[in-house]
């Protein structure tokens, strides 16, 4: 339903998004992963027009956004739940989308209910909610025009536990029911657990894509050793290609073959494993030279 | 949609966008409407607009009344430029910047892509303002001019159709120039600026420099957008002073707000 | 504090060790602000169209003064040129100083990294007061330097300068840049605090002028409510009498000192949102 094709963004000499493609397909949750920066919003408003591409395309179901008459009705958007006017009340916001769409009033009053924002809370203005009052205002008028196609940026953002578990089933329903859900997330967990697919994205590049599974699959074998320099050269030399997954290495291989070859070298092993650490190692290693290593290394001040 | 192949060999089924039109254009100038009454700012903007009008006549009238001075239903009007013709700019800035200071131009872009179309009911809706404006100017004027009669003044209702065009076109003039301002601009506070520095500062500069030199004393009428506003106010036109009020309205108006639409409708919408 | 509580230490009181910081010193509070005005586009720009504009100013009075006999520029004119345009703007950059912290909601991190907010809107206005003095200061050394190429074109140096109005210019910018900051904390909001000042400095002066005109008593009483006029003999302090000074203190304490203070009021006790 949703097309991106070779489509690049660039912000002077920095490219933000670089010769990206994927799909993503009715009837099915798409994840869209990557770490700060990563240049996942950038697609995402390239794809409601709000940002131009430097090159290539994204289509919604065949249509340019722009040719998409009365677009609310048939996608809904969410990209910052922030960027609402802060004197308007929440009901008003959604308000001006229903009637921006042409839908009854009554409408506003459905979506107010689905996310639970009581009618006090409706009346009240945006500047005095909470954030995750904002996210619940920002996925109601994404909600607002019942589309087929939701373009949703972090919407987990600021939700509590019962929130996150409320939507993870109502895009699930929402996909069930024949709809297209591409949503953005660094949370890795998160995205395993509702996405039907998942494309991972690290500065600007696709490094990864498939179902939760295909992912998961062959995650090879966990270790740590003593002397582990010595090891990964004797790996390397074995034609393997060790990778570091978070305090330790990962490597597409058995057990016993790491063993074997720790052992013929003298080394120490401290942890031998299947690697078992679901998409996160996945996520840290894909990413591991495009994500923003090094986290408090910094001295304090 | 033709033979798209995705990776899993399935075609990528179409959007059927046949049930739904564009928002016709009135309902988008309605919610526009909507947008400048619903914000606190811009719900005091009208008011004050009201307000100050109202206090302006009041003090004509007592003024009139105490001094024994002829105060004429053209005058009450006259008075608005203190009220309406001050503000009414500034919602016409308003109508534009506000979506970009408070980031809503993300949300009301995605919603109708077609960014002339939103551009135009703003256009549509400052100027439907002003008429009201015009309207509200009128009634409030009428009756100030009757209690003045009734107090003991005497009630001068000459006004006619010409001034009435003139007035009115005035507030259009006004409310469009501070839009041209906001579309060049996109900044709230920059606009407010740039249209006060021009309203005010810059009739006196070339008042002075008209006076020092022959040449600016020639031009001047061609560039100075308040000075070729004059004839409307009292519908007597000179030779060349409409060609004049083309010209200035040419660089003031109708440049940065070609300049500005031009960049609104290519901006990327942060 | 120590990194982990153990659990003997979890019977110690549980203060926070305040003794190693200090409050940011004033001085690097009013650094800060300066910084703060020129780091965004508009603040930039701003001040930029002020140095653009008054540059401006001084080549069209060059040029007009060279191409015509009939006027003679002095030193002291180019400078009254800049510090006509400085006004219009300076009060601008005023109000910006306190509107922008509500407008782009930075003051919820101002005021969570400096409390005590009095502290920050008087290092506000004494930035808002080095920006008055430096484009001062750019005035008479810009006006110097146009002045000598004029001189150069024209034959012969004019150096004309009102060395005991100096004094009242800077008092007047100052006046001016403090008037659109008081305005910005009464109202807190740039769009109204602009259209208040303007409307404060170029059209309350027509409408007390025609009021005077047609009123005996309020010809009487203006001098005291005219803030503007009130500050035209600052430009010849020599001859200011106790009667200016008056006029200038009560006219002042109404439009200056009476918004500031409920302004400022306002500001140490609102909810930053
Ligand atoms: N207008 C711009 N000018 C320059 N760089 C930009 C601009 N807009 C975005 N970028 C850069 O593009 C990159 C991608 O940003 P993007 O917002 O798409 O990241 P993201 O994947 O959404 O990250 P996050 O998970 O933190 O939301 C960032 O480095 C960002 O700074
Ligand atoms: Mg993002």
């Amino acid at each position: 339903m949703i097309k991106v094709e070779n489509l690049t963004r660039k912000y002077g000499a920095f490219t933000a998004v670089d010769d990206i493609s994927f799909v993503c397909r009715p009837g099915r949750v798409t994840g869209f992963l990557g770490p700060n920066g990563a240049g996942k919003t950038t697609t995402m408003r390239v794809m409601v027009g709000l940002t131009p591409a430097t090159h290539g395309q994204t289509t919604i179901g065949g249509h340019k956004y722009h040719d998409i008459p009365n677009p609310g009705r048939h996608v809904g958007v969410l990209l910052d739940a922030s960027a609402q006017h802060a004197g308007r009340t929440g009901r008003e916001v959604l308000t001006i989308g229903a009637k921006t769409m042409g839908l009854p009033m009554s409408r506003v009053d459905e979506m107010l209910e689905l996310v639970s924002l009581s009618g006090a809370e409706g009346k009240r203005r945006v500047r005095n909610y909470s954030l995750g009052m904002r996210q619940r205002l920002g996925i109601a008028h994404a909600l607002l025009g019942d589309p087929s196609v939701l373009i949703l940026d972090e919407p987990a953002n600021g939700l509590d536990p019962a929130g996150i578990r409320w939507m993870r089933g109502l895009l699930k329903g929402y996909a069930d029911r024949g709809g297209t859900v591409l949503l953005s997330s660094h949370l890795l967990n998160e995205v395993e657990q509702i996405a039907d697919d998942i494309i991972m994205i690290g500065r600007g590049k696709i490094v990864a894509e498939g179902t939760p599974a295909e992912l998961l699959q062959s995650t090879g074998t966990f270790f740590k050793a003593v002397e582990v320099e010595q090891l990964l050269d004797a790996l390397v030399a074995s034609g393997l290609h060790p990778a570091p997954v978070g305090d330790g290495y990962r490597v597409d291989a058995e057990a016993l073959q790491v063993g074997k070859i720790a052992a013929a070298n003298s080394v120490t092993l401290i942890e031998l494993r299947p690697a078992d650490g679901g998409l996160e190692d996945m996520f840290l290693e894909l990413t591991a030279d495009t994500q923003r290593e090094d986290f408090g290394q910094v001295a304090p001040a | 949609m033709s033979a798209v192949l995705t990776k899993g060999g399935h075609e990528l089924p179409a959007l059927d966008t046949s049930h739904t039109k564009h928002p016709p254009f009135l309902r988008l100038v309605s919610v526009e409407l909507r947008k400048m009454m619903d914000t606190r700012a811009g719900l005091w903007l009208v008011i004050s607009m009201a307000a100050l009008t109202a206090i302006v006549m009041t003090i004509q009238l007592i003024v009139g009344l105490t001094q024994d001075i002829n105060i004429k239903y053209a005058d009450f009007i006259a008075g608005t430029t203190y009220s309406i013709g001050l503000l009414l700019p500034i919602l016409g800035i308003l109508s534009l910047t506000s979506e970009w200071g408070q980031r809503t131009a993300m949300v009301t872009f995605t919603l109708e892509p077609h960014r002339w179309r939103i551009i135009a009911a703003k256009l549509a809706c400052v100027v439907a303002i002003a008429i009201a404006s015009v309207a509200v100017a009128l009634v409030l004027g009428t009756v100030a001019n009757a209690l003045f009669g009734a107090f003991g003044g005497t009630a001068d209702w000459d006004f006619g159709v010409e001034r009435l065009a003139g007035f009115a076109i005035l507030q259009v003039l006004g409310v469009l120039t501070g839009f041209a301002l906001a579309a060049l601009l996109l900044n709230t506070p920059g606009a407010i600026v740039v249209y006060f520095v021009y309203s005010f500062v810059l009739p006196t500069l070339f008042a002075i420099g008209a006076e020092l030199v022959g040449w600016i004393n020639d031009i001047q009428p061609w560039v100075d957008f308040g000075d070729a506003q004059l004839p409307l106010g009292e519908w007597e036109w000179a030779k060349n002073d409409a060609a004049q009020l083309v010209v200035t309205s040419l660089i003031w108006l109708v440049l940065p707000l070609a300049i500005g639409l031009w960049r609104v409708l290519r901006a990327e919408v942060k | 504090m120590s990194a982990v509580l153990t659990k003997d230490e979890f019977q110690e009181p549980m203060t926070l060790d305040v003794s190693q910081t200090r409050n940011p010193p004033f001085l690097r509070l009013v650094g800060v602000e300066l910084r703060k005005s020129y780091d965004t586009r508009s603040g930039f720009w701003l001040l930029m169209s002020m140095g653009i504009l008054a540059v401006i100013t001084l080549a069209i009075m060059t040029i007009v003064g060279v191409v015509n006999d009939n006027v003679e520029f002095a030193y002291e004119d180019f400078v009254a040129a800049i510090a006509f345009v400085t006004s219009v703007l300076l009060p601008v950059l005023g109000i910006l100083l306190v509107t922008s912290e509500w407008s782009q909601r930075t003051g919820m991190t101002t005021f969570a990294l400096s409390p005590h907010r009095l502290r920050v809107i008087m290092a506000k206005m004494v930035a808002g007061l080095a920006w008055t003095f430096v484009i001062i200061a750019f005035a008479l050394v810009v006006g110097a330097v146009v002045n000598l190429l004029y001189g150069a074109m024209e034959g012969e140096m004019a150096w004309r300068f009102g060395w005991e109005g100096l004094t009242g210019f800077v008092i007047t910018q100052s006046l001016a840049m403090l008037g659109g900051f008081a305005l910005a904390t009464l109202l807190l909001n740039s769009p109204a605090a602009i259209v208040a000042f303007f409307a404060y400095k170029w059209i309350l002066p027509t409408l007390f002028a025609i009021g005077a005109a047609l009123i005996g008593w309020f010809e009487d009483l203006l001098p005291w409510i005219d803030f503007q006029t009130a500050q035209g003999p600052l430009y010849e302090m020599t001859n200011m009498d106790g009667e200016d000074f008056a006029h200038l203190l009560v006219s002042g304490a109404f439009w200056l000192g009476l918004p500031l203070a409920i302004g400022i009021w306002r500001v140490l006790r609102a909810e930053v949102k």
